[in-house]
């Protein structure tokens, strides 16, 4: 148990008044370096941590602390860690998932949102908040009919500051592009990252699909659509540097699988993919064990694991260790640096969720995209 | 060493984004009249200097070094051809350099956080540092060699693609009370400067120089980061600058790109480049010499051999 917790309940049941003290002078859930406990308190007749931590259960009974209205748990969570979860309170036949009403971080993604514990030393990167110092760039709309999959498209286009005609810039196409930039803060991390010259100043692209389970799933249709119509697009509004290095995909989860997909299918346009928590589910026999969403992608990703060719030259891939996805991820790495393609992969202590996301960018970009440290000093 | 410094007043700024000190050292040295720029290592952007002519209040213009020398290797094939040549020889001797250094840096370093007998450790982290010296010494002459067989193969300034624009430049520079240069990217800036034999036209001229405008002037220019996103952040000898501002290593954004808390770095680095002194340009550092001598000084420290920062002050 946390020693606060064990001190406050040192000399028998607190009173409430004790207890509200408690609760006003703790950061919840109550971290140290050797786990999380997580603290609820509140009448109810059983409540559960629900979060999605590979390995462990999805849901967890606090225990009621004898004679008050606490509940606790305590979780093993090694330090650096950072994990996303939801109370379920049981009131009868009645359950509701909420929040944690102790904790004010919370992250929020396209299905609502998450409270979020930081374990023992995590913190957020600095380059993912808002610089004063940052010059910041902007962002375009723009319309595309889309022949390959018969809908209007509305696309997001990031100019770096000081954008300039003059000169030529790298592109990098962005699934779940506008997902990105409310959950991830992607024009916030662009925008520091190229103040601090950890990227070149770059165009990128942010593209949202509608159908992202179907479009995204290994989809030729969707390959089309960013070879066929999205980059001639983005050639002839701006100037694009015109070669593979220069040119790039990312994207998570499913996105991450559109990505390799759409490179895959044309190996030698986008020289660099960045790749983030892959949904590179495969069956080396029989059928897979994931819901039938994942049936084109387990069919593309075998396909793709039988002949994976070079589709591009440089990747950039992370994954957290709390997803399920941990597995296909580690097993994708060897294969694609077997093809001669220079793989940076990364494991992180974090789930499948967006701060995930934002916190790997600096690295995974300027893997892929270094900027001009070295050499400019303004 | 001795050091033979230009019979002029040269300035050193740190970073001129947002809180610039430009105007103030101007004032300082009571400067007025017409100037030059030279923003060449700002790219494409150079000669945007609208901001710079607002903060000064005084006529400037900019010399166009970046848009002279495309013009340059228009017209004239063969020099752009060997220009390319020689960069990439630059460029894979950086390369051959950068992986010897990672090893005798990490050796140093390795030294430097061992334990055991002093009198044995403090011989080998000698040894481990006149390596580190030596590797950097020969580096630097490699360049130099670079540059002097393309001077002498090329003849740059005695061509007819490049004679007008030293002409040009000359008249520019001489009815011009002050020259100032701007940062940006160091090599851009430092190949344009020795393109148009800026050495010999800014000799006797009072010079202005921050950031990367700074370590162009200097003698030796040294590339430094210590927590890149990738790579070992090992501090490296770059190019040869021009020579204007001799002894010194200037080490602009030093606050953000350099762990300054760190003892046993700053010893190292101060270690490595001396007798060379190692000074910061932050916001608001501003070094004045007047041949050879430190006249005024503010907000800028010296990194010492003993690992301390030492507030540089004018004698």
């Amino acid at each position: 148990m946390n020693t606060a917790l064990h001190e406050l309940l040192n000399s028998g049941p607190p009173p409430a008044p004790t207890i509200d003290n408690f609760i006003s002078a703790n950061h919840f859930p109550l971290v140290d370096r050797g786990g999380v406990t997580f603290v609820y308190r509140g009448e109810a007749d059983s409540v559960l941590l629900r979060c999605w931590i590979h390995g462990l259960p999805t849901a967890q009974p606090l225990e009621r602390l004898a004679q008050t209205d606490l509940w606790q748990l305590w979780i093993d969570l090694p330090p650096n860690s950072r994990i996303e979860y939801k109370f379920e309170v049981v009131h009868g036949e009645r359950s509701e998932w909420i929040t944690d009403p102790l904790n004010p971080h919370k992250a929020v993604d396209p299905f609502g949102a998450n409270s979020v514990c930081q374990g023992f030393g995590y913190q957020r990167p600095q380059w993912t908040l808002p610089d004063p110092q940052s010059r910041p760039g902007a962002l375009e709309e723009l319309r595309v009919n889309s022949e390959s999959l018969g809908a209007a498209k509305r696309l997001f286009t990031y100019l770096p500051a000081r954008f300039r005609r003059s000169r030529r810039y790298p592109l990098l196409i962005v699934h779940d592009g506008e997902d990105y930039l409310r959950f991830a803060d992607l024009k916030t991390v662009l925008d520091n990252l190229i103040h601090r010259l950890e990227i070149p100043p770059l165009i990128v692209c942010l593209t949202q699909s509608g159908d992202r389970l179907r479009e995204y799933a290994g989809d030729d249709r969707h390959a089309r659509f960013l070879s066929d119509e999205v980059l001639p697009l983005m050639r002839a509004k701006y100037p694009l540097l015109d070669e593979p290095a220069g040119r790039g995909l990312m994207g998570a989860s499913f996105g991450a699988v559109a990505s390799l997909h759409a490179a895959w299918r044309n190996p030698g346009l986008y020289g660099r993919l960045l790749l983030q928590s892959g949904s590179f589910a495969f069956s080396d026999i029989g059928n897979h064990r994931r819901t039938p969403v994942f049936d084109p992608v387990v069919r593309f990703v075998n396909e793709f694991r039988a002949q994976p060719g070079k589709p591009s030259s440089r990747m950039y891939l992370s994954c957290g260790i709390y997803e399920s996805l941990i597995y296909e991820n580690r097993s994708i790495v060897p294969l694609l640096s077997e093809q001669g393609i220079q793989v940076r992969y990364e494991e992180v202590r974090d789930g499948h969720n967006w701060e995930n996301w934002r916190d790997r960018l600096r690295s995974g970009l300027s893997w892929l995209f270094p900027g001009p440290l070295w050499m400019v000093y303004e | 060493m001795l050091y033979h410094f230009p019979m002029s007043d040269v300035v050193i700024l740190g970073p001129q984004f947002q809180e610039p000190n430009l105007a103030l050292a101007l004032g300082r040295l009571g400067i007025e009249g017409q100037l030059v720029s030279i923003s060449a290592g700002w790219q494409e952007r150079e000669g945007e200097i609208d901001e710079l002519r607002t903060h000064v209040r005084l006529p400037v213009t900019d010399l166009a070094l970046y848009a002279r020398t495309e013009r340059v290797f228009a017209h004239d094939a063969e020099l752009h051809e060997a220009y390319r040549q020689r960069q990439g020889r630059l460029r894979e001797l950086q390369d051959l350099y950068r992986l010897r250094l990672e090893h005798a840096k990490d050796a140093a370093r390795e030294l430097v956080r061992r334990a055991g007998d002093p009198d044995l450790l403090r011989r080998a982290q000698r040894s481990a540092m006149h390596a580190l010296r030596t590797l950097d010494r020969e580096h630097l002459r490699a360049i130099e060699r670079e540059h002097a067989n393309f001077r002498r193969d090329l003849r740059p300034q005695q061509r007819a693609s490049v004679v007008p624009h030293i002409q040009e430049l000359r008249q520019l520079i001489e009815a011009a009370t002050a020259v100032l240069v701007a940062g940006g990217h160091v090599a851009v800036l430092a190949n344009r400067l020795r393109l148009f034999d800026l050495q010999r036209l800014l000799a006797g001229k009072t010079l202005l120089a921050w950031s990367a405008g700074a370590m162009a002037l200097s003698d030796c220019i040294v590339l430094f980061h210590d927590h890149p996103p990738q790579g070992a952040g090992n501090a490296e000898v770059f190019d040869a600058g021009l020579g204007l501002l001799p002894g010194v290593v200037p080490l602009p954004h030093a606050q953000t790109r350099l762990t300054l808390h760190e003892s046993s770095r700053i010893a190292m680095f101060a270690r490595r480049f001396a007798p060379a002194q190692c000074l910061t340009l932050d916001h608001g550092s501003l070094l004045h010499w007047r041949e050879g001598k430190l006249l005024g000084s503010g907000n800028s420290w010296r990194l010492s051999r003993q690992g301390e920062l030492e507030e540089v002050r004018a004698a």
